[in-house]
């Protein structure tokens, strides 16, 4: 008698195997870099992560990955009008970056397709952990995106945006910058296409001694698309980073926040918004580390949630034994507008300091009613009274942000979902 | 113009009744004065013209211009021109008051088959009233309400007023937490929106308001029923001798 206790291979994760092998010849890098693709893909040889896995509890991938499109070379979609206008775009098209780089002072940008064929890119590769399904899966097949090295003391006067288009098929890309000590910029990282496709993205950020970026993720996927991102960042002293991240989008979406404070007096900001609408899966989970004495982080998460949509968010902060002062708080808000919507919370708290300042809450509300009487009995009906509400239970969010030109920015999509959603 | 006949009213939760057989009429042009000593349902009466959900009309009925309101939602009423100048009105983060303004002037406008106001247009309007109630631009970048101080929502209030134009005006202790300068701007404001066509129903507990706003008729208010109702030296006489007369004449 044969027992077989092999697993089955799901016919997403046999296509990824598959799609590799095809791949290989087409896929820059030198020997560092091809190694460690052959460790990715051996990663996800040994199965996509299951519910099993904590930190994919509430996204089993291995489930809701039902299928792997095939690469498609088919005509690229053209780089779309930035949200902040006039800023300096750098546009990924199918998974190909451009020829044409900006000329803007003390910026150096280069086709990450470069940095992978000279092997300078290949630190960046590795996976932060044993469970980093998307470090895996955009290590094995990353093929282009953009290096952008900021100078120190730059301060830029307007955003650069990074475009990441898709038009079907699979694409995997990276975004990698480094801000130099004391320098200022806004970066806009958009994430958006027409097709049913398969995306891995994964940007990675280096702040530099007194560095002070605002970093925004607007991700506007179809609701065809499976969108699975990374975003790690490293501050270094006195550093400051607020990122923004606003899911609108995308059928199966899960964004990955690892951010280290490794430097003293660097002080970390997430504001995020989910907007979670029809049968879709969003998932945002953040790693953030303090791994050393005064650094502060703060941690707001509002969702909407309509239709038959499913939210997560898990939030987990390590406050490490040396990391005394430590100043971390995090909320998650959550207003569900239909019954059969669901948004999950899990905040962690890994404290080994024991002077610290560390707290988490998390709400899940319906709209106020005083607040709808309110707005009615100024002749506002019910729908638009609802809907005011609604935008602005996510839109305080954004204008905390205090800049007009980003606020004005977001606001204009986040009404462009309430239009097609509301 | 407000005509309430027999009006019996409890609240939905615990079905408390708290108007028993209200009987009020109001004309136009009619600024009228509500009374009474806490807890006779003065408020309560202010939110069930307005169409507040918290609460159910048993029996009885409120007509307006001769029109039974009862099955309106406050949206419908509002643009058929009722107006309630909220005691405490709502502080809601993430609207911005400007925001609020245009949006409710122009559903209004809608509602009433008239195109929505150019932004020039809005804009001078908002100035203009804004000036008259001596209110700083500035407050009205904020969100609706968030922060302002008591004087300051009270003035908003009535600056919503002013701009929505509306024919009845229920006005819910609009001068509790007014210091005695506000009051007076406040009241001019008010006086300013005295109109033949217009009706005016000011809940009060004290006789101060009335001697800046000076009404038509009193109607005094306890346990759920207008128990008198006079001219304006009714108010006087409750202010000099206080409730207890009134109330021991009903009992």
């Amino acid at each position: 008698m044969n027992i077989h206790t092999t697993p089955q291979r799901t016919p997403a994760e046999t296509a990824l195997i598959d799609a590799f092998d095809d791949r290989l010849s087409l896929l820059p890098g030198d020997g560092t870099v091809m190694l460690k693709r052959d460790d990715a893909i051996e990663a996800i040889k040994a199965g996509l992560p299951t519910r099993r896995i904590e930190s994919w509890h509430y996204t089993d991938l291995r489930r809701l990955l039902t299928s792997v499109p095939d690469f498609d070379p088919a005509a690229a979609p053209n780089a779309i009008a930035p949200i902040v206008e006039g800023s300096a775009v750098l546009p990924v098209l199918n998974g190909v970056s451009s020829t044409k780089m900006p000329d803007i002072e003390g910026i150096a940008v280069q086709r990450l397709s470069e940095k992978l064929t000279d092997g300078s890119i290949a630190p960046g590769l590795d996976r932060y952990g044993t469970d980093d399904a998307i470090g895996a899966l955009n290590t094995a097949f990353v093929a282009d995106g953009y290096f952008v090295d900021i100078a120190d003391g730059t301060e830029l006067d307007k955003p650069i945006e990074l475009q990441n288009l898709q038009s079907g098929g699979q694409t995997h890309v990276r975004l990698a910058v480094r801000v130099g000590a004391g320098a200022k910029a806004v970066i806009v990282e958009r994430q958006t296409g027409e097709g049913a496709a398969l995306v891995s993205s994964v940007s990675q950020l280096l702040l530099g001694e007194g560095a002070d970026v605002t970093w925004l993720i607007v991700q506007e996927q179809p609701d065809t698309a499976t969108h699975l991102a990374q975003f790690k960042a490293h501050l270094g002293k006195g550093a400051k980073l607020t990122l923004f991240v606003m899911n609108a989008g995308g059928k199966l979406v899960r964004q990955e926040i690892v951010v280290k404070t490794t430097g003293e007096g660097a002080d970390f900001t997430l504001r995020g918004i989910n907007l979670l609408a029809g049968e879709t899966h969003t998932d945002v989970t953040m790693v953030l580390d303090h791994a050393v004495p005064h650094t502060a982080s703060t941690e707001v998460i509002r969702n909407v949630v309509t239709g038959r949509a499913r939210g997560v968010f898990q939030g987990r902060i390590n406050v490490h034994q040396y990391a005394q002062k430590t100043n971390a708080k995090m909320a998650c808000n959550t207003l569900l507008l239909s019954d059969d919507g669901e948004f999950s919370t899990k905040p962690e708290l890994e404290i080994f300091a024991d002077d610290v300042v560390c707290g988490h809450g998390a709400t899940v509300t319906e709209i106020d009613h005083s607040h709808l009487f309110y707005l009615m009995a100024r002749g506002i009906d019910e729908k638009t009274a609802r809907g005011l509400l609604v935008k602005a239970f996510v839109a305080e969010v954004i204008e905390e942000l205090d800049d007009e030109a980003i606020v004005e920015a977001l606001e204009a999509r986040l009404d462009g979902w309430f239009v097609a959603h509301g | 113009m407000l005509e309430i006949r027999n009006l019996h009213a409890r609240i939905v939760d615990d079905g408390t009744e708290i108007i028993r057989g209200l009987n009020l009429t109001v004309k136009a042009g009619e600024v009228a004065a509500i009374m009474g000593p806490n807890g006779s349902g003065k408020s309560t009466l202010s939110y069930i013209l307005a169409g507040r959900e918290d609460y159910e009309v048993t029996e009885g009925d409120i007509l307006y211009n001769g029109q039974s309101i009862l099955e309106m939602d406050p949206a419908e009423r509002a643009t058929a021109g009722i107006f309630l100048a909220f005691q405490y009105p709502m502080e809601i983060p993430g609207v911005a008051t400007m925001e609020f303004l245009k949006v409710a002037m122009n559903e209004q406008r809608k509602a009433r088959g008239e195109e929505p106001l150019k932004i020039p247009e809005f804009l001078k309007r908002v100035k203009d009233a804004a000036a008259l109630l001596n209110m700083d631009m500035a407050m009205l970048k904020r969100p609706l309400n968030v922060g302002f101080s008591g004087g300051e929502k009270k003035r908003a209030e009535i600056l919503q007023m002013k701009l929505l134009e509306p024919k009845l005006c229920v006005l819910d202790e609009t001068d509790s937490g007014l210091d005695i300068d506000a009051l007076k701007i406040v009241s001019e404001g008010v006086n300013a929106l005295r109109a033949p066509d217009r009706a005016m129903v000011i809940i009060t507990h004290y006789q101060r308001l009335l001697e800046y706003i000076v009404p038509d008729s009193v109607h005094v208010l306890y346990r759920g029923q207008v128990v008198k109702s006079g001219d304006k030296s009714l108010a006087l006489d409750l202010e000099a001798n206080g409730y207890a007369g009134v109330i021991g004449e009903a009992a």
